[in-house]
């Protein structure tokens, strides 16, 4: 299953630096989170995009995780090359990460959740 | 237990101008509030200014002001916006203007200086935070030195009758935390208020970030009517306590989950979250549906503001000039990287210098590279589309990129159609820090 299943996510930027969310849907899915979507886990998804340090801050009161990504848009918003210079986009390469499937999350959120 | 509603009549530049009617009309607001400066268009302001003094602000002021003045002024809603950005006094002159024009009388407008410290930086050892180096190092790139000053000077206009006021460069929150800390006579000590106050202003200062903008995600996280998106209203109760809502009928949706997303934006570490106001901490915020499009948010506090204030940096960081193509059909994407050989070629054949240099496949690569697009070789798109981007150190060079993309009509591939080019000076932002006692805001105000 996709990361996408049980989390939502928005990028933001600073400079050379990206955060990106990772929400739960259900707040009872945060420990999935916090066991699965480690910095480690993060910073080798996103390979040599992220050239620093990937750091994880944990939001229990609302079951989210916020993720710090330093020398992650290719220079800085202001002078990147990248067509995306905000690194906008990173968020939905984020919710493409695979999780264990688990058949009480298999399915889209109701829209009631979101 | 008294209440203030505060709206965000627009959270970027260049925002839509039709919510902000919608909230003077319908919102029962009494501060509508406008972000509208991001780092790099102080830079770009404070160029124009150079070119012309009079100049120097938001260029959309006056079509904004003229939607909303007359509206805000029968129902006493009083403005609150940074599109001063590098000219406040200008501004206001402005907007006195835009009043006049409009027929309104009895109107107080106080323009918020000080933030310009340019002039400091060569006295001192200021580190750019980015690169460790020295301030004075960057030299004559530098065109711009901005420091982010807070809700003091807002809330003193405030508290002098101002009905607009006009700031250049102060942090995103603490035009909403002015008028809170002024009508609720919140001490600039109250640590836990400010903190709450800076949650409020960071919720709404994206404004449709809040309501269900940057939000949709079909099957997953489905937004109605997002071409009549309704912008936020804050509920701000005494105690800190605020509800997140919009106008009833209005295009989006409230929920948990856009707040969430909101409260984390562009957040670090959400225990020291740094304004010129408090290092407000957001670590155990609480959110709670307590009725339709209406979601409480509480929990926030904070610890006593920073000694520094952050200054925007901008600096000319040279040109950047780029052209892009497009094919289709069978074999688009083998035409596509053949075109991408073909410039690479030509700009070393012609000499094009650069220090930087990018080839794209749009819509195979150029987001994310090819490994994390699971581009193995074999995707074969129906149509794709090159970009060529470089960085040069002139603008006649940063051109030549762009024409060397735009041969390819008559020199490169078949069918390749659609070209696009462009040429530009970038102008960078780097950051500081200064000492507080540095940066003395002074209100100014014009009448009519």
């Amino acid at each position: 299953m996709k990361l996408r299943q049980i989390a939502h996510s928005r990028t933001g930027d600073k400079g050379n630096t990206s955060s990106i969310s990772v929400i739960a849907f259900d707040e009872q899915d945060y420990p999935l989170l916090l066991r699965h979507i480690t910095p480690e886990r993060v910073k080798a998804h996103f390979g040599n995009l992220v050239a620093g340090e990937v750091i994880r801050y944990e939001i229990p009161s609302l079951g989210a995780l916020n993720f710090v990504l330093r020398q992650a848009l290719g220079g800085g918003v202001t002078r990147s090359l990248i067509l995306d210079t905000h690194g906008k986009s990173l968020s939905s390469a984020l919710l493409d990460l695979e999780l264990p499937d688990d058949p009480h999350t298999h399915e889209a959120p109701a829209q009631g959740d979101a | 237990m008294r209440q203030i509603r505060i709206g965000a009549g627009a959270g970027y530049s260049g925002d839509r101008i039709e919510p902000a009617i919608e909230l003077a009309e319908k919102g029962d607001l009494q501060y509508l509030v406008f972000e509208c400066l991001a780092e790099r268009t102080i830079a770009l302001a404070q160029q124009a200014k150079l070119r012309d003094p009079a100049a120097g602000y938001d260029p959309l002021l006056p079509e904004r002001f003229r939607a909303v003045l007359s509206l805000c002024h029968a129902k006493d809603i009083r403005i609150v916006t940074n599109m001063g950005a590098a000219n406040p006094q200008a501004a206001a002159e402005r907007a006195r203007a835009v009043a006049q024009e409009l027929g309104l009388t009895g109107l107080r407008i106080a323009a918020v200086t000080g933030d310009d410290v340019l002039p400091y930086l060569s006295n001192g050892d200021y580190r750019i935070e980015e690169t460790g180096a020295a301030v004075a190092d960057v030299g004559n790139r530098v065109v711009s030195a901005n420091a982010y000053i807070g809700a003091q000077p807002i809330a003193e206009a405030l508290a002098n009758g101002a009905h607009i006021v006009i700031t250049g460069r102060a942090a995103d929150p603490s035009l909403f935390a002015a008028p809170l800390i002024h009508e609720f006579g919140w001490s600039l000590n109250d640590c836990h208020r400010l903190g709450q106050a800076t949650l409020i202003g960071h919720l709404l200062e994206c404004a449709g970030q809040v309501t269900g903008g940057y939000f949709a995600d079909p099957g997953y996280k489905d937004v109605p009517d997002l071409a009549r998106l309704g912008f936020p209203i804050g509920e701000v109760s005494e105690d800190g306590s605020v509800v997140i809502t919009k106008v009833t009928g209005s295009g989006g949706r409230v929920t948990p989950a856009t707040c969430k997303e909101q409260i984390l934006y562009e957040i670090h570490d959400p225990a020291r979250y740094l304004t010129p106001d408090v290092i407000a901490d957001f670590s155990n915020v609480t959110v709670e549906e307590v009725g339709p499009d209406r979601i409480r948010i509480q929990g926030a506090s904070g610890g006593p503001r920073p000694e520094t204030l952050k200054v925007s940096i901008g600096t000319v960081e040279g040109f950047v000039g780029e052209g892009q193509i497009s094919y289709a059909g069978p074999g688009a994407r083998a035409r596509g990287e053949l075109a991408l050989d073909i410039v690479r070629e030509r700009l070393n054949l012609t000499g094009v210098s650069t220090s930087e240099l990018r080839f794209d496949l749009i819509g195979v690569n150029s987001l994310h590279g090819d490994r994390l697009s699971g581009n193995s070789g074999a995707h074969e798109p129906y149509e794709v589309r090159i970009r060529v981007v470089g960085r040069t150190d002139s603008l006649a060079e940063a051109v030549r990129i762009g024409n060397e993309v735009e041969t390819l009509y008559t020199n490169g591939p078949a069918g390749g159609g659609g070209v696009t080019k462009s040429a530009r000076e970038v102008v960078g932002i780097l950051s500081t820090y200064i000492p507080r006692h540095l940066v003395r805001p002074t209100v100014h105000y014009v009448e009519c």
